[in-house]
């Protein structure tokens, strides 16, 4: 039903720990890869994250891959960058997506298409990621196109935005930050986490501006299934894994990687839940979607809160 | 300035074929500062075309003309004798050289022996970097003199992306982030609450979003 709050919302109100995930689809026109990660991840995580062509290679639209996985049990959080489409096509295929009942949108500026398949393609950027967040605020409360003419039934999406609190420079992503609250983000995934110590200083901040209070702030996980993909994990720029972490899966040594990958993370959740401010997790597990059950469970996230 | 580069020889070879002669007309504004299209890179490139032609026993010939500004129909208008003579014109103007060749002189075949690059600046011998992208509503007051639409790899206007690190861009290492640049500006400037300030959707109809430009300036006219 229009206007109806989804899942995700509904937890997050209602105070609980929300756990999310995501699901990548397939670099192809197979629903059956949707349909089977959404089938592993049913009932383990309150919403999943369809990504939008992610480092810029085409995969199946976020849009048509989100309905697949609500059509199958679980809650979509469809993305939309601001690399491809103008203004025109982000309204068209949004309200599209409402129309689907997709409820929740995460707003992103997109990585940029030299890292993809296509690095020959023209980008968009018509609007960036915070103009993308007002004008869909705007679209919600006021019933507003971008282009200032009425829309009869907008959509309303829960909005959300992505933050790295180690990405440079510091206090102008913390601006940044505030900007997109500001703006009409209403939850916000943080990039991947591993050094607890440095993200705690950083929700101090957050808390500090009171702005856990206007959004909810949803803790990124990685889960590392071998000591390359740590190692490699740590060289990411914006990423920021401590040495420790990654001498604990050496030393953990060949044929224990993913049990201690998963290890690492299930303590990375358990310190990150004691952080005030916090009001749930979003599992990273790029390539290993199928351990997020696992994962959920031994963190004792299951069974999901029922919706009240 | 406009900055330009050199074509590739053989493709400029390639556009030539079938000619037995042309006349290289250089341009002494923007191309001629950043040593692409002024005198010097057309009596070169000449020689290395006629030098290329007698090696592969091929008859060329090529004449080279100087042109104050290519983007000036007065100038153009003083070489008239010289290049209605020339089997073939190539240009070593910006794009708006070689189409305003074209347009003067209908009846021949203008090519093009640069590459237009972009509106930038000369950071050192031979190097240059793009600064301006003509978008034709200029917001350098709010972002400290750094311009995000030609110098953000992605034109945000309201902040860096989550790609920047160590004041670099996540395209490549070369490329600073201007949102660093435009944050140590302000921060120096003390103008930094100013970036708090949400900078809506630009209105692209200002740049070549909106059609092709014209500036009409009815004082001067």
């Amino acid at each position: 039903m229009p206007g109806e709050k989804g899942n995700l919302q509904k937890i997050l109100e209602q105070g609980a720990f929300s756990v999310s995930a995501e699901i990548g689809p397939p670099m192809g026109a197979d629903a059956s890869v949707v349909i089977k990660k959404a089938q592993e991840l049913k009932g383990v995580v309150d919403a999943a994250n369809i990504t939008d062509n992610q480092t810029a290679v085409v995969r199946m639209s976020s849009i048509a891959a989100s309905y697949l996985s609500s059509m199958n049990g679980v809650e979509p959080v469809v993305q939309m960058t601001c690399r491809d489409r103008n203004r025109i096509a982000i309204q068209s295929d949004l309200l599209g997506a409402y129309a689907l009942g997709l409820k929740n949108l995460l707003v992103l500026s997109g990585d940029h298409q030299s890292f993809g398949n296509h690095p020959q393609s023209k980008n968009v950027f018509d609007v960036d990621s915070i103009q993308l967040l007002y004008s869909l605020r705007k679209m919600k409360e006021e019933g507003v196109f971008m282009g200032g003419s009425k829309c009869k039934s907008p959509a309303e999406f829960f909005l959300g935005a992505t933050v790295n609190p180690f990405a440079d420079p510091e206090e102008l992503q913390m601006i940044r930050l505030r900007k997109k609250i500001n703006a009409g983000a209403q939850f916000v995934q943080t990039q991947a986490i591993y050094d607890v110590a440095k993200f705690a200083e950083w929700m101090e901040k957050v808390r500090g501006l009171g702005l856990h209070k206007k959004a909810y702030i949803l803790a990124g996980i990685v889960v590392n299934k071998s000591l390359k993909s740590i190692e490699m994990t740590q060289i990411v720029p914006g990423m920021l894994v401590p040495c420790e972490l990654v001498e604990r899966m050496r030393a953990a040594g060949p044929g224990n990687y993913d049990s201690e990958g998963v290890g690492i993370a299930l303590d990375l959740i358990e310190e990150i839940r004691k952080i005030e401010g916090v009001s749930g997790i979003h599992i990273m597990a790029i390539g290993w979607e199928s351990i997020v059950p696992t994962l959920v469970a031994r963190a004792g996230l299951l069974p999901r809160p029922a919706i009240e | 300035m406009i900055v330009a580069e050199q074509k590739n020889i053989d493709e400029i070879r390639d556009s030539l074929e079938g000619f037995k002669s042309a006349v290289v007309a250089a341009c002494g504004t923007c191309v001629t500062v950043c040593m692409a299209g002024g005198e010097k890179e057309a009596l070169r490139l000449a020689a290395v075309l006629e030098i290329g032609a007698r090696e592969r026993g091929v008859q060329f010939s090529a004449d080279v003309i100087c042109i104050t500004r290519q983007c000036d129909m007065e100038f153009l208008a003083e070489a008239e004798d010289k290049l209605l003579a020339a089997e073939c014109i190539l240009s070593l103007g910006c794009g708006a050289g070689v189409q305003f060749l074209a347009e003067k002189f209908p009846s021949k075949v203008v090519i093009p022996g640069l590459n237009t690059e972009f509106i930038g600046v000369n950071r050192g011998l031979g190097y240059w970097t793009e600064m301006c992208q003509g978008c034709g509503d200029c917001l350098l007051a709010k972002t400290g003199g750094v311009c995000p639409v030609a110098r953000c790899s992605k034109s945000n206007f309201n902040g860096p992306c989550g790609g920047s690190a160590l004041g670099k861009c996540e395209i490549n290492e070369d490329t600073d982030c201007a949102w660093q640049l435009i944050y140590d500006r302000m921060k120096r400037l003390d103008r930094l609450e100013e970036l708090l300030e949400i900078e809506g959707a630009r209105d692209w109809r200002t740049s070549r979003d909106g059609g092709p430009r014209a500036a009409c300036r009815e004082d001067v006219r």
